[in-house]
């Protein structure tokens, strides 16, 4: 039922849908925390999005939002997959209909190895060992998840996970941060490949390429993927939005606080 | 009759109602001593087909592929013995006890006859069991199997167990205690004593697979020598009513080794006061007791004591347990004691719920709730069985699977 239903959205997606992710309005407490403050914005089918912003402005809260992680509460607003409103899904069903998250730091999953989870996250269709030997992560496949992974391992060992599960929404959180220069060509090589598919021409990428959310504190990645549109997120709010390089050279010359002030750009 | 046999027969006699240290207090009288001269097999394979499914519920192999040696105990008659390789010895203790005169100097020397009314019980009823000995040496190959069977309601079974593992020889034991299937009410009573010998290796895995109401008593004291190891697995996932062990493992020797491992599930209903004890009394000796255990509305109660006698000793003891649902209570006991300053004594011990991060993390890659949860748990016990044989560990995951703990 569920399966029919994934794929019923993915055949539709493609047809009849332009915008893959629409949040709208979106006000979200942690605790008695509020970590976003009424923030609205697309990422259209086969396009990529990229969020900047200051520590503690609310990206990672707002991917763990999307994702329906249970700490995050939905005080006010909507998010639409595909046009379908998922603000009440649980997790699980947010990743059957192709939601996909790298988390900044994901928890120890002590005695559950890499290729069992490779293999359930797949169903069985990939071979882990296949999936690590792109990354030269086959000597992880029989450690536990995430326990004594470094930085950058743990951002191939969830790379790897998100092959295996195949989404068409990628929320990667930081994914350059702690990988080293020798492996930053690899990861970065193969988010470009997930994300595109290999599809070359932006045009058909536009329609038949994954979508993204990127978050991003060096812009380093950028290096590696096509980003079509950037936001800066500041105090949990949407500060600005617009080209995502043009961002980039903005806040690497003035800083956030210049986003913070500026009253010029507001969001769309 | 010695006297000193003479006198331990009275020891024993006046401690027929003496209460065991720990566990509900069960009585006795309300069971019938199991039977003592059932029909004998010369394979294992020609049991009854009851009997052969219950074996397998508990690690032991009826075509007795991949073992050394097997001997079946029904009630209170050894029914099947079978001796397959070399360099070891396998026999009814009581045969036993007749053969090796030296043998007396091993018999309720670790486990004494007056500690409760089970040991009393036991040394009064002149108890078959199993008697194992790797002779100087002999490195053993394949398991051998031994399996503790109840197959009549309110039987009461008491065996007494001795193994030997002479010096560097080394020897791997797997026993499966069960009840047959109709069985519900019974005891078991097990006593069991393991030396083992300098430079010596015993590896001893017991699978408990009992029913509703039967209440389970073993008793074990294990002697270990200079250089020798003793390694104890025990897993016990099934129905029971109660069960309250304390096994003891005296490291005497030099550099001797201990490592306890216990993987357990407390069903409702279920009593479970499990325990593992090492005393360090030989310098440089090395003591690790690991436990996982889950509550599925059960009661369990882990205890672990580790005591240093000897300068340079190391010991650590890491117990961890799951609740899963809203009943059940969990309860873990470590306990250091150390009684010279040259030591190393650790203990960590865990209780809770499963995490709601772990479990979103996996949802999060599209697998269900109960999937997440399933995989966490198997993930959980994995650490406590880690050192068994590969074999028993695909069945110990099979049972993880059958026994539906994903319903939290």
């Amino acid at each position: 039922m569920g399966r029919l239903k994934q794929l019923l959205t993915a055949s539709m997606m493609y047809t009849t849908r332009e915008t893959m992710l629409e949040i709208k309005n979106l006000t979200v407490d942690v605790g008695n925390r509020r970590v976003l403050r009424d923030v609205s914005l697309e990422v259209p089918d086969g396009s990529t999005s990229v969020l900047f912003g200051p520590n503690g402005s609310g990206k990672s809260s707002l991917l763990n939002t999307i994702m329906g992680l249970s700490n995050y509460k939905v005080v006010s607003g909507q998010i639409l997959l595909n046009g379908e409103d998922i603000t009440n899904l649980p997790v699980h069903e947010r990743a059957q209909r192709g939601i996909g998250l790298m988390s900044q730091r994901p928890p120890n999953l002590v005695g559950v190895q890499l290729k069992d989870m490779l293999r359930a996250t797949s169903k069985g269709a990939r071979d882990p060992k296949e999936l690590a030997g792109v990354l030269d992560m086959e000597r992880f496949l029989e450690r536990d998840v995430n326990v004594g992974f470094s930085g950058g391992e743990i951002k191939r060992s969830e790379l790897l996970q998100l092959a295996a599960q195949n989404p068409c929404l990628y929320l990667l959180d930081e994914p350059e941060s702690g990988v080293d220069l020798q492996s930053i060509e690899k990861v970065g090589t193969m988010i470009h490949d997930l994300i595109t598919g290999g599809i070359t021409c932006a045009g058909k990428r536009a329609v038949e390429g994954k979508s993204a959310l990127v978050i991003t504190h060096t812009g380093q990645i950028l290096d590696f993927i096509e980003a079509d549109r950037g936001y800066v997120l500041c105090d949990g709010a949407v500060a600005c939005s617009g080209n995502p390089r043009e961002l980039l050279r903005e806040i690497r010359t003035n800083g956030y606080e210049e986003c913070v002030t500026c009253r010029l750009v507001k969001p769309t | 009759m010695s006297s000193s046999e003479a006198d331990l027969r009275k020891r024993a006699e006046a401690a027929l109602q003496k209460k065991g240290a720990y566990g509900e207090d069960l009585d006795l009288s309300r069971y019938r001593e199991g039977e003592r001269d059932l029909p004998q097999a010369s394979k294992l394979d020609e049991l009854s087909d009851a009997v052969q499914e219950a074996m397998l519920r508990s690690g032991v192999v009826p075509s007795e592929e991949g073992r050394e040696g097997s001997m079946v105990v029904i009630d209170n008659t050894m029914v099947a013995r079978s001796v397959m390789g070399e360099g070891y010895e396998l026999l009814d203790t009581r045969e036993a006890m007749r053969r090796h005169a030296w043998l007396k100097d091993y018999s309720w020397k670790l486990v004494q006859p007056d500690a409760d009314k089970y040991t009393a019980s036991t040394y009064l009823s002149d108890a078959t069991g199993y008697f194992i000995r790797a002779l100087p040496g002999q490195h053993v190959k394949l398991p051998i199997q031994t399996c503790m069977l109840v197959g009549k309601e309110r039987s009461a079974q008491m065996v007494h167990n001795i193994i030997v593992v002479e010096e560097g020889a080394s020897l791997e034991v797997v026993t499966g205690c069960v009840s047959q299937r109709g069985v519900e009410a019974a005891i078991h009573m097990g006593i069991s004593e393991f030396y083992v010998k300098k430079n010596a290796k015993l590896t001893f895995t017991m699978i408990h697979n009992w029913a509703e109401q039967v209440g389970v008593r073993p008793r074990t004291g294990i002697l270990v020598e200079d250089g020798g190891a003793y390694v104890n697995n025990y897993i016990i996932l099934k129905k029971v009513k109660t069960v309250q062990t304390f096994p003891t493992a005296q490291l005497v020797g030099k550099g001797s080794v201990a490592e306890f491992n216990t993987v357990a599930v407390a069903q409702p209903g279920a009593e479970l006061d499990l325990g593992s004890r090492a005393v360090l009394s030989g310098p440089g000796s090395r003591a690790e007791i690991i436990s996982r255990s889950i509550t599925t509305g059960g009661s369990v109660i882990n205890r672990g004591t580790l005591v240093g006698n000897a300068p340079d000793i190391k010991a650590h003891l890491e117990c961890r347990g799951l609740i899963l649902g809203n009943h059940g209570v969990n309860i873990a006991i470590p306990e250091l004691e150390a009684r010279v300053p040259d030591v190393e004594m650790t203990h960590e011990a865990s209780l809770g719920k499963i995490a709601r991060d772990q479990v979103e993390y996996i949802m999060s890659r599209g697998l269900t709730e109960d999937e997440a949860v399933g995989m966490i748990v198997r993930g959980f016990l994995e650490v406590g069985i880690r050192n068994i044989p590969e074999e028993l560990k695909a069945e110990i995951d099979k049972t993880i699977a059958q026994a539906e703990l994903a319903k939290g």
